[in-house]
């Protein structure tokens, strides 16, 4: 059934792969940005409680959807690479590592900067954040082992099997408003149920949630690229690529 | 599959399903610590039996009683009811509230417990639900009407 995926198990088809689809994912990005954030931020209405202070969900809300998404398809590359042992799975786990961070810190400023005028805290040890924060200590933790060693495919069965460990946490940054009474309050668009916002707010939510998405995905395929290239910068088809475009450089 | 990758993918999988069970555990042994706060009921009646002491610092969470909110004219005190489904608590704080505070809206105060019913609270944090709407939707919905701080006075 996966078989259509085994060639991309090859560094050099990956790297194709990604330059493929680089220039969709940034495109798509920047449109679904630009029209997301300027709907939301200008055209959107107000809340009727929290007034235009509740914009900030723009940012906030995909931006820690997505935190949570990215470390779920970096664990999936983690078993990946764990059980077939494709180089190429670990080089994208750790291509997602940073990324999916710079979510979780922003999610968390982000946050921060909501709760202040509208709980009137920045920071409270509530079920919701504490645990968003343990997702950010755990993709510095994959991150750092990743770093941790020489070898590269030692580095990544180390950092996989963290990786792996750390899903827990997902469902339980999800579910955290709901199993523990919390100042966060409950799911607004991710559960089994009508949205609990209005048609009109809700538009520019999911174009942003998207143009996140295609942004964490082009700057996921830019940093495989590099990966794959500076390890296998002594392979053939590397040097051959690197040739070419010295080529093209003189002409 | 070949049966070195089913015997890894195995191991994995229970190394996985091992530490969730564990951690599941760990965080249903530790509930009452990770909840915020007390409900107004569970402070009253006990939560799992045990009464908190008078004397202790904790939070309690509850909607703020309509009618309830008095303010001293002179200084920043001002003392409110806190209710969820049970009986209901007063609260006692000096100091500036938050804006989204007003009746009916749901509460956060971290204080001391000064007896069986009343907090002296040091923090007021406001909570407020996972609804946005306009305001136009929410007077026709919940008969809410909304009015900016600088027009309230005309």
């Amino acid at each position: 059934m996966w078989k259509f995926l085994h060639p991309y198990a090859k560094p050099e088809r990956a790297y194709q792969l990604c330059q493929t689809l680089q220039p969709w994912f940034w495109s798509l990005a920047a449109v679904c940005l630009v029209t997301g954030s300027i709907w939301g931020l200008l055209f959107a209405p107000q809340d009727y409680q929290q007034g235009d202070s509740f914009r900030i969900i723009y940012i906030h809300v995909p931006s820690a959807i997505l935190s949570m998404s990215t470390y779920v398809a970096m664990a999936v590359a983690a078993v990946v690479g764990l059980v077939w042992q494709w180089r190429t799975a670990f080089m994208a786990m750790i291509a997602m590592a940073p990324v999916g961070a710079v979510m979780t810190f922003i999610a968390l400023v982000t946050g921060a900067a909501w709760g202040k005028p509208m709980w009137g805290a920045w920071w409270v040890w509530d079920a919701r954040l504490t645990s968003e924060l343990i997702l950010l200590f755990l993709y510095m933790g994959v991150i750092a082992l990743y770093g941790a060693f020489e070898d590269k495919q030692q580095a990544g069965k180390a950092a996989g099997v963290m990786a792996l460990v750390g899903v827990v946490n997902v469902p339980i940054i999800h579910y955290s408003v709901e199993w523990w009474n919390t100042l966060h309050q409950g799911a607004t668009i991710s559960k089994f149920d009508t949205p609990s916002i209005a048609p009109e707010m809700l538009w520019p939510l999911l174009i942003n949630l998207a143009g996140f998405a295609f942004f964490i995905a082009a700057v996921t395929v830019v940093r495989l690229r590099s990966e794959i290239l500076r390890r296998d910068v002594h392979r053939p088809w590397v040097q051959a690529l690197a040739e070419q475009r010295e080529n093209r450089r003189a002409v | 599959m070949n049966p070195r990758r089913k015997k890894r993918l195995t191991l994995f999988l229970s190394i996985a399903v091992l530490i969730g069970g564990a951690v599941s555990l760990m965080l249903y042994a530790l509930t009452d610590s990770i909840d915020l706060f007390y409900t107004p009921s569970e402070i009253i009646e006990g939560k799992d039996g045990r009464k908190p002491q008078v004397g202790q610092r904790l939070r309690i969470g509850g909607m703020v009683v309509p009618g309830s909110v008095s303010r001293d004219s002179e200084t920043l005190a001002v003392t409110f009811d806190l209710i969820d489904v049970g009986p209901k608590v007063s609260v006692q704080y000096t100091g500036i509230l938050p804006d989204l505070f007003r009746e009916g809206q749901g509460i956060v105060a971290t204080g001391t417990l000064l007896d069986s019913r009343t907090i002296k609270a040091q923090e007021v944090l406001a909570k407020h639900d996972e609804e946005y709407m306009p305001p136009e939707l929410a007077e026709k919905m919940k008969g809410i009407k909304h009015v900016k701080p600088d027009n309230a006075g005309n």
